[in-house]
Parts: C-alpha cells; sequence; structure tokens
C-alpha cells in the first residue's frame, strides 16, 4: 500500500500543482477550534502539519509563538495534541497528518512512547525542528520501523555533501527551509533563488518529495507552484490572531486564505 | 560517567558533543548547523595557534586587566571564626566582572573569522556590557537581547550597553528574562547567520558555545593556581572553592584548573540561586533535582514540568534568573567531583549586608548566593581550611535593587 503521504503528492502531481501543506498549532485557540480549523480546511489542502506548541521555540518567528502561547495559556497538554490527531483522522475527509515540534517534549514523553502513541493517532510523519542529521538518526530510525515518516529539514546553508547525505537518509517527504530565517519572516531572496536550490536538492534524488516553507504567503505561493509541495504557517497562525483580535470566527476565515491559497496553485 | 585526568573538561565530550555521555550536544535548527560547524573549526584552529594566544594573553593583562586580587577576608574570617575564607576579586576586570573573558574571546573570533557584526543575550547585563565594551573595543556592531524585565532592574549595565554605542532589543515574550532573551538572540541568529557572530554569555547553550565560554573564564584559575602558590608556598591540603551558579561560566572558570584535584583536597561547590524564601520558583536545576531536557541546543538539568515545557525561574540575582544549567556542571554533579546547593534571595542579601559592613568589598548579587554558602559552612570548619569565593561580579548594577531591599544604607 502506497503511504498516504506520498499519495497525496502523487495526487497533486496528477492534477499538475505542488501539494499544499498547512501549518496549524493544536489547541489554538482552543482544542476545539483547532480541530474544527483542520477539519474546514482540509478539503483544500493535501497535508496538515499541526505543531505541538513548546514555549521556548528557538526557531519560530512572532505569528506561530503567538499561536503557540495561545494554545498553552489554554492549558493544552500532548496528550490534548494527539486526540486532536485522533479526531480530525476519523473524519471523512481527513488528510496525512504530520506533527512538528521540538525535541523537548519527545524527549519527556520517551521516545518510544511518543512514537507508539503518533502510530495510535494516526500520525504519518514527524518533523523536530531541533533533531539535526546526523544526531537525529537513531529516531528516525524507530520512526521508519513504525511507518512513521521522519522529515528531514534541509536549508540554504547545507553544505552538498550534507545535501547528500541527509537525502540519502531521508524517507517520504524532505522539507527545504527558503531562507535564513525563523518561521514567518519575510521573503528575503528571489522565488528564483529559492527554486535553484530546490533544483538543486531535486538533482540529487528527483523521486524524494521536497516541499518548500518560511515565509510563503499569497503573495509569493504562486511563483514557486513548480515545488512539490509548498508549506504555509505563519501566514495562517497571522489569520487566526487577526480574527481573534476582531472578534471573528477564525475557522471561516482561516478557511477562506486556504481556499485562496489552493487558487493560486491551482 | 567518569573524569578524565588531564584533560580539560570542556574537551572531554563524545563526537556528539555529550559530556557524560548525555550531557551537552547540539540540538539546532539544521540552517545553524554550518555556521556552527564553521565556529568549531575556526576555534579548534585558533585555540592551537600560538599568536592567536599571544594575542588572547595581551588583552587579558592589558585590557582585561590580569591577575585580578586574590585577597584574604581577614574581618569575615573573625567574625565568623571557624575557617579562613578568601575571595577572589574577579569583579577587578574591566567592566566589573567575569564575562569580559567570554566577551573579548569571542570578539576576537568574530573578527578572526571576518564578521562584522556580534549578538549576544545578556541577563544581569554583565554579558551584554562586556561585550559591548569588546565590540566597540575591536570595532564590531553589536546587539543586545535582554529581557524588558532584566531590563528594568539592572538599568546601570543598560545604560553602559548603550554608551558602548551597542543596540539593545528588549524581549517581551514569555518571562522577559534571560532564558527568552537567549531564544530571541537565537532566533536572531538564525536569520542572520551569514553575517553575523553569535555570542552565548555563558557555559550554556550548542556544544561549542560551552567550550569557547569555559576556555575564556579558565582564565580566572589559571591566575587563582599562582596565586594560591605564591600565598601559601603550596597548595594547601584543605580548600573549598566556592562558586555561583547560574549557567555556570564563573564556577568552571574558578574550578577547571582544580577539577583533578582529589576531592578530599579541593571541595567544589556551586551554590544556584533557591529564589525567595517562601516561593516555589527558583533557578536552581542542580540542588533541586530537576530533571535532564533539551534547552537552548544543550541537554542539561533543567527546571521544567513533566510535559517538557520551561517553567519559570524567580531569583533577586537576574544573573542566576535562568531555568538551565552548563551540561558540564551536569556532567561534575552526576560524577559527585562538585557540590551544588542554594541559597535563596534572602541569604544573598544578608550575605551582602554581612560582606560589606566588614571588608571592602561590593559584590553583586550573583556571588553573594556563593557568599552566603561561605557564612554558613565556615564557623564549623577549622582554620586551617581555606574557603576561597569567586567574588565574580560588581553590585554596581544592583543599586536599584539593593536601595529597595536593604533601604538607604547602601
Amino acid at each position: 500500500m502506497i503511504n498516504p503521504i506520498n499519495l497525496a503528492f502523487k495526487n497533486a502531481k496528477e492534477k499538475k500543482r505542488p501539494a499544499l501543506l498547512t501549518y496549524t498549532v493544536a489547541g489554538d485557540n482552543t482544542k476545539k477550534k483547532s480541530l474544527e480549523i483542520l477539519k474546514s480546511i482540509s478539503k483544500d489542502v493535501d497535508i496538515c502539519e499541526i505543531g505541538f506548541p513548546h514555549n521556548t521555540p528557538i526557531a519560530d518567528g512572532g505569528q506561530i509563538q503567538t499561536s503557540a502561547y495561545r494554545a498553552l495559556k489554554n492549558g493544552l497538554k500532548i496528550s490534548d495534541v494527539f486526540q486532536i490527531v485522533n479526531d480530525f483522522k476519523k473524519t471523512k475527509n481527513s488528510k496525512p497528518v504530520i506533527l512538528m515540534g521540538y525535541y523537548n517534549m519527545i524527549y519527556q514523553y520517551g521516545e518510544n512512547n511518543f512514537i507508539k502513541k503518533c502510530k495510535s493517532s494516526g500520525v504519518n510523519g514527524l518533523i523536530v525542528v531541533d533533531l539535526p542529521w546526523p544526531e537525529n538518526k537513531g529516531f528516525a530510525r524507530k520512526c521508519k520501523s513504525k511507518a512513521i515518516s521522519f522529515v528531514q529539514l534541509l536549508s540554504p546553508t547545507t553544505s552538498k555533501e550534507r545535501l547528500k547525505n541527509i537525502i540519502k537518509d531521508s524517507h517520504d517527504m524532505i522539507y527545504y527551509i527558503s531562507m535564513l530565517s525563523t518561521t514567518g519572516g519575510k521573503l528575503k531572496v528571489t522565488p528564483k533563488q529559492i527554486l535553484n536550490n530546490y533544483n538543486k536538492i531535486k538533482k540529487i534524488d528527483p523521486k524524494k518529495n521536497c516541499v518548500i516553507g518560511f515565509g510563503i504567503t499569497e503573495k509569493t505561493i504562486a511563483k514557486l507552484r513548480s515545488a512539490d509541495g509548498l508549506v504555509v504557517g505563519s501566514a495562517i497562525c497571522k489569520e487566526i490572531t487577526r480574527s481573534l483580535n476582531n472578534r471573528q470566527n477564525p475557522v471561516t476565515n482561516v478557511s477562506k486564505v486556504v481556499a485562496k491559497l489552493k487558487n493560486k496553485i491551482s | 560517567m567518569k573524569l578524565k585526568k588531564k584533560i580539560p573538561l570542556i574537551d572531554q565530550h563524545d563526537k556528539f558533543g555529550f559530556w557524560g555521555g548525555k550531557f551537552g550536544g547540539s540540538y539546532i535548527p539544521e540552517t545553524l548547523k554550518k555556521p556552527v560547524d564553521d565556529l568549531t573549526k575556526e576555534f579548534s584552529k585558533l585555540r592551537k595557534n600560538k599568536s592567536f594566544i599571544k594575542k588572547r594573553d595581551f588583552y587579558f593583562n592589558n585590557y582585561i586587566g590580569a591577575p585580578t586580587r586574590f585577597i584574604k577576608l581577614e574581618n569575615l574570617s573573625k567574625h565568623l571564626g571557624g575557617a579562613q575564607i578568601w575571595a577572589k576579586v574577579v569583579s577587578d576586570a574591566n567592566g566589573g566582572a567575569h564575562k569580559i573573558y567570554n566577551a573579548t574571546v569571542h570578539a576576537l573570533l568574530c573578527k578572526s573569522m571576518g564578521k562584522k557584526y556580534i549578538v549576544g543575550d545578556t541577563g544581569a547585563g554583565y554579558a551584554g556590557k562586556m561585550l559591548s565594551m569588546a565590540a566597540k573595543k575591536f570595532g564590531l556592531k553589536c546587539k543586545i537581547f535582554m529581557g524588558a524585565k532584566d531590563i528594568k532592574r539592572q538599568k546601570p549595565n543598560c545604560d553602559a550597553m548603550k554608551k558602548n554605542g551597542a543596540e539593545i532589543v528588549p524581549v517581551t515574550t514569555g518571562s522577559q528574562t534571560l532564558v527568552d532573551a537567549v531564544s530571541e538572540c537565537m532566533r536572531y541568529w538564525v536569520s542572520n547567520c551569514d553575517t553575523t557572530h553569535m555570542c552565548v554569555g555563558s557555559t550554556v547553550g550548542p556544544n561549542i558555545f560551552v567550550k569557547i565560554c569555559g576556555w575564556s573564564t579558565a582564565q580566572i584559575s589559571r591566575e587563582l593556581k599562582k596565586q594560591i602558590k605564591i600565598k601559601f608556598n603550596k597548595i594547601p591540603k584543605k580548600i573549598k572553592l566556592i562558586n555561583c551558579v547560574g549557567g555556570g561560566s564563573s564556577a568552571y572558570g574558578f574550578w577547571s584548573e582544580f577539577i583533578d584535584f582529589p576531592k578530599s583536597q579541593i571541595e567544589l561547590v556551586g551554590v544556584e540561586a533557591g529564589g525567595p524564601k517562601n516561593s516555589k520558583l527558583h533557578a536552581a536545576p542542580l540542588s533541586r533535582g530537576a530533571k535532564l531536557g533539551v534547552l537552548h541546543g544543550a541537554a542539561s538539568y533543567v527546571c521544567q514540568n513533566n510535559e517538557g515545557q520551561i517553567n519559570e525561574t524567580e531569583s533577586i540575582s537576574a544573573g542566576l534568573d535562568y531555568p538551565g544549567v552548563s551540561p558540564i556542571h551536569c556532567f561534575l554533579k552526576d560524577t559527585k567531583r562538585a557540590r551544588y546547593t542554594y541559597a535563596t534571595d534572602e541569604d544573598a542579601l544578608n550575605a551582602y549586608k554581612l560582606l560589606t559592613k566588614l571588608e571592602k568589598l561590593n559584590p553583586s548579587l550573583e556571588p553573594s548566593h556563593a557568599f552566603a554558602e561561605a557564612i554558613r559552612i565556615a564557623p564549623s570548619l577549622n582554620k586551617d581550611t581555606v574557603i576561597i569565593v569567586n567574588s565574580c561580579g560588581d553590585a554596581k548594577k544592583d543599586r536599584d535593587i539593593l536601595k529597595k531591599r536593604l533601604g538607604k544604607r547602601i
């Protein structure tokens, strides 16, 4: 059986567009709302990245920090994150889920326990921001043995030699960080430059699905549409914040934003 | 888990950067891998380079001012009536605290890597002040990340930073203290690592920063070892080296030359911030049994909850107000080479009061924690025991807090 993540890319490719990946923080702004958001955007999204919020996030910009603090302030626990995934996966239109977060939470939960829980709640992949290669080899292997994709990250600073090694050890999907930035920074390189680097990665292994993330918004997404997949995170978190500030329903507003994003790459 | 002899502690890690197999490492985003690798290569090259060492020593001697004094606290010793108490007055150093060693070395490294911008975090403001001084000295553009709460409580150091031409970036997330300043500084570095060098203000963070900082502050114990031999003609049979521990940079620097000595001869005592007497919050991960966790790129004992969220800390001393601690102190704790305890805010204030009444010394609230422990144990020890406290910072920065807590007498 084809892995759900690979299937999502295959489906998108058949429609001649990149896969659309969204990032939302579990529990932002409440457990219920974040599940509603997932359910609502699911029709336009190919893969859902769900962040497990940490209160000392060293690689996230302001928007995602705000979302994470909001979720934590509302008392979100790791068990809630798994519950949200579990509930989401039970819905008809659910999509593959990739959890994204920082290593300390996995460490405190216990690597094996964490993976087991991922498996039982239907998580398909994991991104651990502060567990780089080669330190992540052991953990990645454990994930693979339970059919969970460990997503390796690549950045503009990754050397050619390193690129080769990381790609060799990667699973179904790799994630190219578009620029030197935390999440949600203003795009400070041209889409052309990003795609140049992206193509170098694809050349090393054309079969690997490679997504581009960081700094992608409604304005920039169309120019990157030749990639296998594109991740939008901060723009969505920002919309949740904006909606809450204006006392509007984040579910409807975020769904509109995601539909627009989808429209730009279809 | 075992300590090795004749190898500096900062070098006793495995190929992934772990001390004792589990403390330290480099838990960093992929983007920082290259700058961290570049820095690691540069540092390992330079520390073997004779002309670089000569340059370092030149600035240590002529800019920082080496050696700092080693003095007996006659009145305090007499007053307590037990062990003799000495102080290594590291606050004599240019700028008033040990942070100048690390800052100077980082500025030299930044220059030799051809970077023009340097950024750093600060809690008490000393790391920031010193980095701004070193940046000015070596012609670098400097940005300092500091918690908004700390900016308020350590104003004199902020004034100094501004005077040195550094930009202070207030950090308003989380508890608005050192932990948030370090996070924000690391975020800034992620975004600007191609042009900018980052200085971590203590022996914390990814492996290489622990090493650079420890290598820099080790100057303190190199001086002290010579000074002890001059004063006593030999190394006395019973010494206790007492130092406050926040991140742990001054403690490592104070101890590094003495780690190979038997514990029965030279005891290493680290004093953490116990926070207000009746508060549940503290900044004492080692002495109050915090669990191992990952914070700011390294595994160490960390004040955190069961879910791995970092706890808020509380201490009167901004420099010790940090939920994590250096991996090398975790290693020293678990190998039982050093003993760790804590002093409360009140203990530190009382120690400060007694010390300034009896001696011509004005230690900041950080070393006042160490003095509190010295005052506690000295009476029950005999006079052949030599207690040495690292007076690693000057109290000028604490002017406002001391005035508020102790009234007009300061």
